[in-house]
């Protein structure tokens, strides 16, 4: 067989599609996080750590004896606090954002990996939970609840930033904080939620890992999808819709180099292709980095009555 | 409250700002040690002493501190010209593949030629890497936070793929591990009967001529003067682009030359799990030393301590050595308030 009719094989079958979902439903999540805080002009490379720790969270809970959606919920709320943590330090105190969200990177991962060698000592095999099941739907539509969870997120956030006074002011101080602060808003509150906000979203792509992707927490296993999340959020201009179509691409992308790694049999080191999406987000950067039209307040801290 | 900018910094506050720092962290991951039910000040104690408490374990110290040294100095020259290098992991494991490959018995050389020749070529290797990021970032304007993030995850794939193909060592079981490197080119033991190395008299060396050339030339005074403001300095006629990238270089190499002096100096040979992380604790190490190229041996001795002495004390109580990498990333974020409150000052109203 050449390559193009496997490449047409792979693209017509319902189980490529069914995957290209499933591995899109962590990006999606992630990049709508970054995407709320950036737009409030917080960048949160504690994107990473967040997502661990949720990961760890959730699972903790639902093998604690927790259902499913408690375990959701608990990731949640802990990917709140330490997104509060990334807020205290880069708003009020105008920290830099970089090196403080490299911090709760380390720490957010740190702290899941204590947590989780101190519950289970000596773990060789990591213990399973029962995790969410895929509804009964036909064809690629037979997804876990998490997933449609996420692309209803996606319209949700779409709507509270565009159609909302919410999103009209966390867009505002992103872009302009003295102009928002003039028309009465409170610049510092309005970051620290977005950015809470923001953080408990990457969190439920990191409990999606552990409670439908797979059953289990790995060590490592977030592995770098917090940062490809960072540069879908620049691929996407900023704008869910964007985002969503994004990560849908780069999941067809990642799907894609799963399958080919398959069908090529060992002709080529399986490590090529899973360099793909790394370098595929490269890549992405480098197209938009001209036209990047990024909120004007990003990375920038807002003092009151400081210019 | 409000905050307001401190005229000067006095020298006093600007020691004391890590030491607070890490005893603020000491204290938040007291708690932590609490709650796995293990007496707090035994655990320290065994901490301290499993990091400090004799010759084998200072030796050991040393040793871990020595790829800490120089990915902290990786991260401080990067971070003063206000170039966000995060790809240190990255560029230590692509100096440490040069050194295999340069070592692995391709040249045949005395030790006196052989070891400058590896580390330069380490060096190289980590430069290169870093300067593809730090060409996105001037020529395109591509942030360098991300790619070189994402290199990081590249790197160990071609590693991982080198050590399982061409760089394979047909001795070794199987394993995914690099042949070791020649004799001629292992660097010398310091103490006898111990694993410290003349890695560490490099890294030493090199802090002190980084301090040298920060204050004392031309080429220092550019690179604050980019850091500080790069609009400014292109405003007086310096060269912005060219700092960038010579910048980008010396960063890299360094981050590279702790890859080379690891496998020369310690390993031999090259696996996937040469560095736990040096490359991201470098930067941590970066920031306690508040950016000074003196300041990053003592940071990274502190931190190599905290490793060390974390290991110690997991074996003898039932506190995860993860504890390690808490303290760590607690003390980076203590840093940064305190690093705040010396160069402001609280004021009320």
């Amino acid at each position: 067989m050449d390559f193009l009719s496997i490449l047409l094989d792979i693209l017509l079958s319902a189980a490529f599609w069914t995957a290209v979902l499933r591995i899109a439903t962590p990006y999606v999540l992630g990049t709508l996080g970054e995407l709320v805080c950036e737009r409030a002009g917080v960048l949160n490379l504690g994107i990473e750590g967040i997502m661990t720790l949720g990961a760890m969270a959730g699972w903790m809970a639902v093998y604690q004896g927790a259902d499913l959606w408690t375990g959701v919920l608990v990731a949640a709320a802990c990917g709140a606090l330490l997104g509060l943590l990334h807020a205290a330090l880069t708003v009020p105190l105008g920290l830099s954002q970089h090196v403080t969200g490299i911090g709760v990177t380390l720490l957010g991962t740190s702290l899941s990996y204590f947590v989780y060698r101190l519950v289970l000592p000596q773990a060789s095999t990591p213990p399973t939970v029962e995790p969410f099941q895929p509804l009964a739907l036909p064809g690629a539509l037979a997804q876990t609840p998490l997933t449609y969870l996420a692309f209803l997120l996606v319209v949700a956030v779409a709507y509270v930033l565009y159609r909302t006074p919410v999103g009209l002011a966390v867009r505002m101080v992103g872009e302009n904080p003295a102009a928002a602060e003039a028309q009465g808003l409170n610049v510092t509150a309005i970051r620290i939620g977005a950015v809470v906000a923001g953080s408990a979203l990457m969190a439920l792509a990191g409990a999606f890992l552990t409670l439908s992707a797979f059953n289990a927490f790995f060590f490592n296993m977030v592995n770098g999808r917090g940062w490809i999340c960072i540069a879908l959020v620049v691929f996407a201009s900023w704008r869910p819709g964007k985002a969503l179509l994004g990560a849908l691409l780069f999941a067809v992308f990642d799907a894609l180099q799963l399958r080919l790694q398959q069908a090529s049999g060992g002709v080529l080191p399986y490590q090529l292709f899973l360099m793909m999406p790394y370098l595929l987000s490269i890549l992405a950067l480098v197209l938009v980095a001209r036209r990047a039209s990024y909120p004007r307040a990003l990375m920038i801290p807002y003092r009151k009555g400081e210019r | 409250m409000r905050l307001e900018p401190r005229t000067d910094t006095p020298l006093a506050l600007r020691l004391l700002a890590p030491v607070g720092a890490v005893a603020a962290a000491l204290a938040l991951c007291a708690l932590l040690v609490a709650w796995t039910g293990a007496p707090v000040l035994r655990a320290y104690g065994l901490l301290f002493e499993g990091a400090v408490g004799s010759r084998f374990a200072l030796t050991e110290t040393l040793t871990r501190a020595t790829p800490l040294i120089l990915t902290g100095l990786a991260a401080a020259v990067a971070f003063r010209a206000k170039l966000w290098n995060i790809g240190a992991e990255g560029q230590l494991y692509m100096g440490a593949l040069a050194a295999v490959v340069v070592g692995g018995g391709m040249l045949d050389l005395p030790a006196w030629a052989l070891i400058p020749v590896v580390m330069i070529a380490g060096m190289a290797a980590g430069g290169v890497t870093l300067l593809g990021p730090a060409v996105l970032k001037v020529r395109f304007g591509v942030d360098e936070v991300v790619t070189t993030l994402l290199l990081n995850f590249v790197v160990l794939l071609l590693v991982s793929m080198l050590l399982e193909g061409a760089l394979k060592d047909p001795m070794g079981m199987g394993w995914p591990q690099s042949a070791p490197v020649v004799e001629a080119a292992e660097l010398p033991k310091l103490v006898a009967r111990t694993r410290l190395h003349a890695g560490l008299a490099i890294a030493l060396g090199l802090s002190v001529l980084l301090w040298l050339v920060d204050t004392r030339t031309i080429w220092g005074y550019e690179n604050r003067a980019v850091g500080a403001n790069p609009r400014a300095a292109a405003f007086a006629g310096m060269p912005v682009t060219r700092v960038m990238l010579r910048t980008a270089l010396l960063s890299g190499g360094l981050a590279g030359l702790a890859g080379a002096a690891e496998v020369c100096g310690l390993k031999g040979y090259l696996t996937l799990d040469l560095s736990p992380g040096f490359g991201y604790n470098g930067i941590v190490v970066a920031m306690l030393a508040q950016l000074h190229p003196i300041g990053v041996v003592g940071a990274a001795l502190f931190i190599a301590g905290i490793f060390v002495g974390a290991d110690a004390m997991s074996r003898a109580m039932p506190v995860p050595n993860y504890i390690a990498d808490v303290l760590v990333a607690a003390s980076l974020l203590c840093m940064l308030v305190a690093g705040l409150l010396a160069r402001y000052r609280l004021r009320r109203g």
